[in-house]
């Protein structure tokens, strides 16, 4: 279970990292922890699975290209069609959801049309249509999420 | 700002996260083969330019108790678009808004934005809250909870 250092930990630095030579130094000074502290306490929540990684975050679209991508799959063909879709490695997100489109992908990759090809091969192997939904504007959120442990 | 290959050999050392040591930026460009303020000075224009969103612990909702992924999607007309992002955005609790091309007739929604949620019931009170604020700008929306994580990484740069 999560602690109430922990929480600070995770509601305290999901963004400004510090730039510096020695950042998880300067974030204990900030939370009266020492770096060991922070440094075991923040393998352990990457370990627990409670956070993904400590780094950059990129920004979609400013690095190569990529599209959120929709499949009307029948429910007896989900399974392998998940498979199949999640084998790309150029295939980062992949959920089902509640939807007649019921399965929903993230394409990346360096170009617009490494991405278009990644879908058209996908849909020329199941023989279901793919939608390419490619991001128009982003609005930008500036902060993490904000955990409320309420 | 157009990346050089020191950036992207960055990028592709750094994408898996920072290592937990003492000095990470060091461990970093040792293994970019540059010094290690460079490595710093490089991700700091990354993050002014916009390429780098945010530098920090990126916390899995799914195991933090948040069970319930919305994708709440808006039909608004495009001339209202900025104004709906930036109710969406303002909302506080909406980690990623996007506008994407309709594709009528299997798609007529233009807006996105995720939500993520505990239960059920508070999930669909912050629907609730998202419609209020886009109140007169959606002509229909709905949400669509994601039943299933299949694949989960952060961008892949090889």
């Amino acid at each position: 279970m999560l602690d109430a250092a922990d929480r600070r930990l995770l509601a305290e630095f999901q963004h400004h990292f510090p730039l510096v030579p020695e950042p998880y130094a300067e974030l204990a000074g900030r939370l009266g922890m020492d770096e060991s502290e922070v440094l075991e306490r923040l393998a352990a929540l990457k370990a627990s699975g409670h956070i993904s990684r400590v780094g950059a975050v990129f920004t979609p679209h400013k690095v190569g290209a990529s599209t959120l991508a929709a499949m009307a799959v029948p429910p007896e063909w989900l399974e392998s069609i998940a498979e199949l879709v999640s084998a790309y490695p150029e295939v980062n997100h992949n959920y089902q959801r509640d939807h007649r489109l019921n399965l929903w992908f993230v394409v990346a990759a360096p170009g617009r049309d490494e991405v278009r090809a990644v879908l058209d091969d996908i849909s020329a192997r199941t023989g279901i249509a793919v939608l390419d939904l490619p991001l128009l504007e982003d609005f930008h959120i500036d902060l993490g999420f904000d955990i409320r442990w309420s | 700002m157009t990346l050089d290959e020191v950036d992207r050999r960055i990028i592709v050392a750094t994408q898996d996260g920072l290592p937990l040591v003492a000095r990470p930026y060091h461990a970093v460009a040792e293994e970019v083969g540059v010094p290690p303020v460079e490595v710093m000075e490089r991700m700091e224009r990354m993050l002014d330019a916009g390429v780098i969103r945010r530098i920090g612990a990126v916390p899995n909702h799914y195991a933090l108790g948040y069970r319930f992924n919305g994708m709440t999607v808006w039909d608004v007309a495009d001339e209202d678009v900025a104004e709906a992002g930036e109710r969406l955005t303002a909302a506080g609790f909406v980690s990623h808004c996007y506008q994407r091309p309709r594709m009528p007739p299997a798609w007529p929604y233009n807006l996105f934005a995720m939500i993520h949620a505990r239960d059920e019931v508070t999930a669909g009170s912050l629907v609730v809250d998202l419609a209020r604020r886009l109140n007169g700008l959606s002509r229909s929306h709905m949400v669509l909870f994601s039943t299933r994580i299949l694949k989960k990484t952060g961008l892949r740069l090889s």
